[in-house]
């Protein structure tokens, strides 16, 4: 099953457009077409033309960027799709599917009327496709690339015979050596001597060929389904009562703790829906500071979002799904015990639930001498505490936006007012200069390099002042302790 | 933690335990980094519009501040109720508030209760003149300036349910971590006086 315009057909079915259409991707600094539709390629434009040139040949081009992340889900989608036909999907290449059919075709009334049956389904949902079935991965492969239909089964040669050497999953540059030769069909190929062709192209080439033409076996890997965290309760009778929640939820959760386990992964992120008699849904979400899969210590964290439930006439069925998961493996036991992590990664979560998990912080240090950026603030619940923290030089103990004061010398001012105290300086230590860093750009370092001053009061206050002498003015913005 | 493991001169600290109290003046975040080297871990809840801001940088001379957890909330309510769910979880031993509006006494209590039944202290940094009567001592915190050292403050205990009213003259020792009381200046030997 190959998909010759995957990209495109992708990007038309989301937003339709008339007349020729192309999807654009940067290659080599150069905006490249990446997919086009039939309406762009009937204009004589194709594949890797630069986007300007195409516009030369044809000024109404629409073009979008591509998306090629976006495809490659939309390819696992449709490998999911296609397990209806088969249990044994794989996928080829970057627009293309692989189905082992073999014991199924019947299913659907043969081969032939199978084959009717996607080319039908695929045409509803806007997609061009192409397909080939053969005895082997290689002809169905070729016959999907080169000339539509379908190999008898147990002649791959008569059908593959005719087609162009490059149907047999080889490098360009083999295939032009090979043309040079005048091999140029897969039956030239076949009938050439075999020795020669080894020593000069390597196993590789024959292995393909052999691999078309079912003399060397291969196997299609399906992908495996991914693990869904997600598990439900349907109720015989409604429920209402909060202990009652509790408790299905509780059950709920020893399932899905057992399914996390024996994958390895922890919950991040958990989603309950309770389902009430009169078909409203409320959904309950719960981020945790740390992937965690111990049902015991998930249930009190769930307490304060269900105590907000509305259960209106009766909840009647309940869904609990782990929306993001992470790799937590097994740990050792030991005799240390690391209660006290725990608790404190419960009381991130619990304070998270209440105003939103990023506002529960941490500092981290940073290699910097802007006073500001000499540290970071991270989110607690993504972060290590870690870092040394070293004052080479006295810091104050907080940081104000720069608030600024009378005075122009150079020397800290004898008597100033600040925010309506007049203070007197008793003894000043500094300067010490910080630069600007030149490499981030930085409003509020606009005014050039400051002089940093301790500055002692005599009524007590010691305060952090600094002198900007590019652009003279006095300012403060710290205390010390 | 013992109740009056006390420096010298009867100061009463550390804070007493599974209480909430109170520091104002422009000294009050020394004292809560005074009380956070004692109590080894800490939450500092502060409202997130504040213009000032903690130095980690700074506060590295008392206490370690990978220790700290800093939760930035909304407004006043959200402080409390991040607070009180702290004190009552009693994972971290000390727990900082910024008020910026004063308490009522339904308030103040709930957070007495929270910290008494997680165990843990609180210390609300309050605006002058915006203390609570459930607070079990309030103290007045003030740098004082002296010719030959640049850390010395005055502490005053002002408001003390189960002791004295008095003040202190304290000094921080940033190397050995250690605080230490030093009598006031008229009495201390070589002073000529009070500065200033």
């Amino acid at each position: 099953m190959w998909f010759p315009r995957l990209a495109s057909d992708r990007a038309l079915r989301a937003r339709p457009v008339d007349g020729p259409f192309a999807l654009t991707l940067k290659q080599a600094n150069a905006e490249r077409l990446h997919c086009l539709n039939t309406a762009a390629e009937r204009q004589g434009l194709h594949r890797g033309m630069t986007l300007a040139d195409a516009r030369a040949f044809c000024p109404g081009l629409l073009s979008r960027p591509a998306d090629p992340a976006g495809n490659t889900r939309f390819l696992h989608v449709l490998r999911r799709w296609a397990t209806r036909y088969c249990p044994w999907v794989g996928l080829e290449g970057d627009d293309g599917l692989v189905l082992d059919i073999t014991g199924s075709a019947h299913l659907f009334g043969g081969e032939a009327a199978l084959l009717a049956d996607m080319r039908q389904r695929l045409a509803r949902a806007g997609l061009t496709v192409r397909l080939g079935l053969g005895d082997t991965r290689g002809a169905a492969w070729a016959l999907a690339h080169f000339r539509e239909g379908t190999a008898e089964a147990g002649a791959p040669h008569a059908a593959l015979a005719g087609l162009s050497v490059a149907a047999l999953r080889i490098e360009d540059d083999t295939v032009t050596a090979l043309q040079r030769l005048g091999l140029r069909t897969i039956g030239a190929l076949e009938n050439a001597a075999r020795a020669p062709l080894a020593r000069r192209f390597g196993p590789d080439l024959l292995l393909r060929l052999d691999q078309a033409l079912g003399r060397q076996p291969e196997q299609i890997t399906p992908l495996a389904e991914p693990p869904h965290y997600g598990v439900r309760l349907s109720l015989p009778e409604p429920i209402g009562l909060f202990d009652d929640v509790m408790a299905a939820t509780s059950r709920l959760l020893d399932q899905l703790c057992t399914k996390l386990k024996a994958q390895e992964t922890g919950a991040r992120v958990l989603s309950l829906t309770l389902r009430r008699v009169d078909q409203e849904a409320q959904t309950v979400e719960l981020r945790l500071a740390s992937p965690m899969r111990d049902a015991a210590r998930i249930l009190p964290l769930f307490a304060r979002g269900l105590g907000e439930v509305d259960a209106g006439f009766g909840i009647d069925q309940i869904r609990l799904e782990a929306v993001q998961v992470e790799p937590l493996p097994v740990h050792q036991v030991s005799h240390v015990s690391s209660g006290r992590a725990d608790q404190l990664d419960d009381l991130i979560t619990r304070i998270g639930t209440r105003i939103g998990l990023e506002n529960v912080q941490r500092f981290l240090p940073a290699d910097s001498h802007i006073p500001e950026r000499s540290f970071l603030i991270a989110a607690a619940a993504w972060s290590e505490p870690g870092g040394s923290w070293v004052a080479t030089r006295p810091r104050p103990v907080c940081l104000f936006p720069p608030e600024p004061i009378a005075g122009t010398a150079a020397r800290p001012p004898r008597h100033f007012r600040w925010r309506r105290m007049s203070l007197s300086t008793a003894r000043a230590t500094g300067p010490e200069r910080i630069a600007p860093e030149w490499w981030l750009p930085d409003d509020n370092w606009r005014s050039g390099m400051r002089d940093y001053w301790h500055v002692e009061t005599r009524q007590g206050r010691r305060l952090w002042l600094f002198y900007t002498p590019q652009n003279p003015g006095w300012f403060v913005q710290g205390e010390f302790a | 933690m013992m109740r009056h493991m006390t420096v010298t001169n009867d100061i009463p600290l550390p804070l007493r335990n599974a209480r909430v109290h109170e520091a104002y003046g422009p000294g009050a975040i020394s004292f809560a980094a005074v009380a956070a080297a004692r109590a080894g871990s800490l939450l500092w809840v502060r409202e997130s519009w504040r213009n000032e801001m903690i130095n980690p940088v700074g506060l590295s001379d008392f206490f370690d501040p990978s220790k700290l957890l800093l939760a930035q909330t909304k407004d006043q309510t959200e402080t409390l109720a991040v607070a009180e769910e702290a004190l009552k979880d009693g994972a971290v031993p000390l727990v900082v508030i910024e008020i910026s509006r004063p308490l009522d006494l339904r308030e103040g209590r709930r957070l007495q209760l929270a910290a008494k039944a997680g165990k843990s202290t609180g210390l609300c940094l309050i605006p002058d003149g915006m203390g609570s009567n459930a607070a079990e001592t309030r103290w007045h915190c003030m740098p004082v300036f002296d010719a030959g050292d640049s850390t010395l403050m005055r502490w005053e205990i002002i408001k003390n349910k189960s002791g004295t009213l008095r003040a202190w003259h304290v000094r921080w020792d940033a190397t050995a971590r250690r605080l230490h009381v030093v009598p006031p200046a008229g009495e201390r030997p070589g002073s000529a006086g009070a500065p200033g």
